[in-house]
């Protein structure tokens, strides 16, 4: 690996913060230790298995379970209308139609894709639980099915009758002037269609629970894998009729999650029934192909009559697009995707003039859910697209069309035209160390050696934003009613009675290392080693470390998660450094925190305490103490962002708070007799400003572009007309394995955030730079082959193909226009 | 026609100790491991063979115990990654992992680790391309396989 920093790391030079200390959770995990939900059993526990629909859409006629309840060992039933007797259909966030949508737990009445739970049994075993699912007939009336999210805006099928369309959102975002920037330009591009598929980061671990219902409480404990608990509580609760106090969640280790693991609340509201119903603790874990058919995949959309204005010296002056979001059966977590990409409106470019008329539509596909880049990665996609093709179009060079559009170092902190604040970065920078990294200078050299072996090969660039730190206000630009705003994220750090340092956090990892990184925080602030620090794995609500937003996603650890970190370790140091002035008999000045001890600075030997003796006095000892001093060594902290309040007329605000850049660049190889594309060279920079651990960050960078190469290459939901999935499982959907990964070469900057409080951004997501550079570097392979545009996400051995044998279909798609 | 089998005596060893269980015959193997044995450190990622989180060794070969019946194990011996350090101290190859930043939710690790332990077994010091042909039947979503590459080559004395 080449790690190349152009700086040198900005935080104390002396502390544990900006090492790559080895992490904390890896001992029990490489000893198969980790607890992970599916480990964990209960006296009497029955496994849950669902009924799903073999439909794409269908009318469901009836149900019969009696079959199925007269085997032995079978516990219990729960089908649709129980659950529309039980529960109320989730809170949706929508404006009209979408806001009528009525979801609920289980498909009531009728089944909108294929996949989707219609009836779950318990039973003792699972085995028996699925012998079971077997003998619960359903009899089903086939209905016309929707793939194809611009045939569901005709409305000529309606999934939801509740709604009357199919349209969940819709609404112009206009910033700028873009129709006086496209008649003052000196050239128009047009591109009339191109295509962001549909895919998803399939965690390795599928989702599940283990659901237990006290009786005498009322209170349901989840021992779950869900991602984003504070949000999960605000849908289920409602829909149980409950108080979100009766909700605890309990997660241990988390086998991947990737934002795959955020709408769960139909599943688990399932189990909360059937763990009441029968008394007895349920389990349920997702079988892969329950996973790649109904559970979560990222958004797919279309983007529509593009225009873009650019001078004659390759300055673009802005663009309009039509996008045409496709959610699949049920909005969920949307229509937020509707928004979220507008924290990136105008990617990495100094563009000022934007309109992109965005509607979100319904069609019998699976559910989407936040998918790792959610939305801005869509939407990066549509500017890096823009930006190459604009550059082919016209004979620019990538490199410097892109140097000049960027949004400059010297121009941060950057208001985009629609309030974002980009807060540091020098992106110019980042993409050089990115061509150094590839040796841009022999591409030419190379391209001819690859043509001696009958090989097209391309270089391309993919420059990306990692926007972290939601302001949830965003959500109130889609529908003013909500009742969202800001963010939060909770974290309590105590000194115990011999002298342990416990941290819990409201955070819910899923392998970003949170109890390492934690750790290095509060190691610095309080003097000791990160060894000395427990942080307590995962999350649970009885720890009450966590707030509304409690949840790991959006790249906002290292901001809100160590924010609340921070501020809690630095109310414990306070506490340990005026009880120790007042044992010393010392100023509070006097004293220091540092190898475990509370000591008077360059005082005799003696004058010094120990973490314990600490610990003690205040939990165990404390007599002596005046009545007017109460040190407790026990804090907790919320860390609260501040944002201010977006305006709602404009489509204006301050939508997140950190920006992490990423420039990633390839060199590709494509056989022209296949369509076959391999990934030669490959270099990822990133810049997320200070480093906690920097290998860690690195660890993330890789995987952020494992899942891109694995985007760009083959991973695609394909359905057929009827609205069966093609690629249910790891045989037909086929991600990157040892031997499909490139060589990847890795280098970073730092350029701290002036608003984050550790100078840290938040990361990890990555805006799918490897999909844009894959796609880029296709597209510059193909030149020597006449020229094919590249027009969709995903370029399988067979789309390149097409796109090599019918180069003038792909060519129609765009034209320029001179002025 | 006669009844069909409903259940077996499976008697096998297991991380050097010996086990005899009666279960129904249709187990998988992966299940018997982690539900009947409670050995919960091999785990699931997928329903097809592929994913190879499920990977052990029995009789010293890498198995995918999804793709078995725990009856097919009958009088074999298993070692899954429990087993494979003694007394809670890591092995060069574990040692490898953490130093290298080989995992991160850790799901994938134990099949990892049994397949590349399996390859060191018979190959002392791979090269970077052997770890890759090795690996190529365990899915991790979180690395990039980068890390664990390189972890795999350093505890085989590579570079």
């Amino acid at each position: 690996m080449t790690t190349v920093t152009d700086q040198p790391t900005t935080t104390l030079k002396k502390g544990f913060v900006g090492q790559s200390i080895p992490r904390k959770e890896d001992r029990r995990l490489v000893q198969g230790k980790g607890t992970f939900f599916d480990d964990v059993r209960r006296h009497g526990m029955g496994y849950v298995h669902f009924v799903r629909s073999p439909y794409g859409h269908a009318r469901i006629v009836s149900i019969d379970v009696s079959k199925a309840l007269e085997l032995e060992g079978v516990y219990g039933t729960i089908t649709g209308d129980e659950v529309a007797i039980h529960t109320d259909p989730f809170f949706e966030m929508s404006v009209e139609p979408g806001g009528l949508i009525k979801d609920y737990a289980l498909a009531v009445g009728r089944a909108r894709h294929m996949g989707e739970p219609v009836a779950a049994v318990c039973a003792a075993t699972r085995e028996l639980a699925r012998d079971a699912a077997e003998l619960i007939e359903v009899e089903y009336d086939p209905l016309p099915v929707l793939v194809d999210a611009e045939e569901a805006l005709k409305n000529e099928v309606v999934l939801h009758d509740d709604a009357g369309s199919n349209v969940v959102w819709s609404g112009v975002f206009d910033w700028g002037d873009v129709d006086t920037a496209l008649a003052e330009a000196d050239h128009v591009v047009k591109i009339d269609r191109l295509h962001f598929h549909r895919f998803s980061s399939t965690p390795l671990e599928c989702a599940g629970a283990l659901v237990e219902y006290d009786k005498g409480t009322g209170e349901w404990t989840l021992t779950c894998n869900h991602q984003m608990p504070g949000v999960g509580a605000i849908w289920m609760a409602p829909a149980l009729r409950v108080g979100i106090d009766k909700l605890r969640f309990v997660t241990h280790d988390i086998g991947g999650g990737f934002g795959n693991k955020i709408c769960l609340h139909p599943q688990y509201v399932v189990l909360c029934l059937m763990a009441r119903k029968l008394g007895r603790p349920v389990q349920w874990t997702e079988w892969r192909t329950d996973q790649h058919t109904a559970n979560a995949h990222g958004n797919e959309r279309t983007f529509l009559d593009v225009e873009v204005g650019v001078r004659s010296d390759g300055e673009m002056t802005g663009f309009k697009v039509r996008a045409l979001d496709d959610c699949g059966a049920f909005p969920r977590y949307e229509p937020l995707g509707c928004i979220i990409w507008a924290q990136v409106t105008p990617g990495m470019y100094s563009w000022r003039n934007i309109r992109v008329d965005f509607t979100q539509v319904c069609t019998n596909k699976s559910p989407v859910s936040p998918n790792r880049g959610y939305s801005r990665m869509q939407h990066l996609w549509l500017t890096e697209r823009i930006v190459d093709i604009v550059a082919s179009e016209l004979g620019l060079d990538p490199v410097e069309v892109r140097k000049r559009n960027y949004v400059k170092t010297e121009q941060m902190p950057y208001e985009t035209p629609n309030g974002c604040v980009y807060d540091s970065g020098d992106y110019a920078a980042a993409l050089d160390i990115a061509l150094d990294l590839i040796d841009h200078g022999s591409v030419e050299e190379r391209r001819k050696e690859a043509a001696a072996r009958g090989k097209l090969l391309g270089f391309g660039i993919g420059s990306t934003l990692d926007s972290g730190t939601n302001n949830f206000g965003q959500s109130t630009l889609l529908n003013p009613e909500l009742q969202f705003s800001g963010n939060n994220e909770a974290a309590s750090v105590k000194l115990d009675i011999f002298g342990e340092v416990v941290v819990t956090l409201g955070t819910v990892p899923q392998g970003q290392g949170h109890e390492t990184t934690a750790a290095q925080v509060v190691a610095d602030i309080l003097g000791c080693s990160p060894d000395q620090v427990n942080v307590r794995r995962g999350h649970d609500t009885w720890f009450n470390s966590h707030a509304g937003f409690s949840g790991t996603y959006a790249s906002q650890f290292a901001f809100t998660g160590l924010g609340a970190v921070k501020g809690a370790a630095e109310l414990v140091r306070e506490d340990m450094v005026q009880l120790a002035a007042a044992v010393l008999q010392a100023p509070v000045e006097a004293i220091e925190l540092a190898d475990g001890f509370a000591r008077i600075k360059d005082g005799p030997p003696e004058a010094a305490l120990p973490f314990m003796a600490l610990g003690a006095i205040v939990n165990a000892n404390n007599a002596f103490l005046p009545p007017e001093f109460n040190p407790t060594l026990n804090h907790r902290y919320v860390c609260r962002p501040y944002f201010g309040m977006v305006d709602t007329e404009k489509k204006t605000g301050q939508l997140t708070l950190t920006y992490a850049t990423q420039i990633h660049a390839a060199i590709v190889e494509v056989d022209p007799e296949t369509g076959e594309v391999d990934v030669v060279d490959y270099a990822a920079v990133d810049d997320c400003g200070v480093r906690i651990n920097p290998q860690i960050v690195e660890g993330q960078v890789h995987g952020a572009t494992a899942h891109a190469i694995g985007a760009a290459l083959s991973e695609e939901f394909v359905y057929d007309e009827e609205g069966t999935l093609l690629t249910a499982n790891f045989y037909d959907y086929h991600v990157p394995h040892a031997m499909d990964m490139p060589p990847l070469k890795t280098g970073a900057m730092e350029s701290p955030s002036p608003v984050a409080p550790l100078g840290a951004k938040g990361m990890g997501e990555g805006g799918g730079g490897g999909i844009h550079c894959i796609c880029a570097a296709i597209q510059d392979a193909l030149r020597a082959a006449g020229g094919a545009i590249v027009y969709d996400s995903c370029n399988p051995p067979h789309r390149v193909w097409s796109m090599l044998q019918d180069v003038e279909k792909t060519r129609a798609n765009v034209r320029v226009e001179a002025k | 026609m006669a009844e069909p089998v409903r259940s077996c005596v499976v008697a096998l060893e297991i991380n050097g100790e010996q086990v005899e269980l009666e279960v129904p015959a249709r187990r998988l193997l992966v299940h018997f491991i982690r539900d009947d044995l409670g050995l919960t450190g091999t785990h699931i990622g997928c329903d097809t063979g592929n994913c190879g989180a499920c990977t052990i060794h029995l009789d010293g070969e890498p198995v995918k115990s999804c793709m078995a019946l725990a009856v097919q194990a009958d009088g074999g011996t298993i070692t899954t990654v429990e087993g494979l350090s003694a007394d809670g101290e890591l092995t060069p190859l574990q040692q490898a992992f953490n130093a290298h930043h080989a995992l991160q939710c850790g799901y994938c690790t134990p099949g990892m680790l049994m397949s590349a332990s399996a390859l060191l077994a018979r190959n002392p010091r791979p090269t970077e391309d052997e770890v890759r042909y090795a690996l190529q039947g365990n899915i991790c979503r979180c690395t990039g396989y980068v890390n664990i590459v390189e972890a795999v080559v350093a505890a085989g004395g590579g570079a």
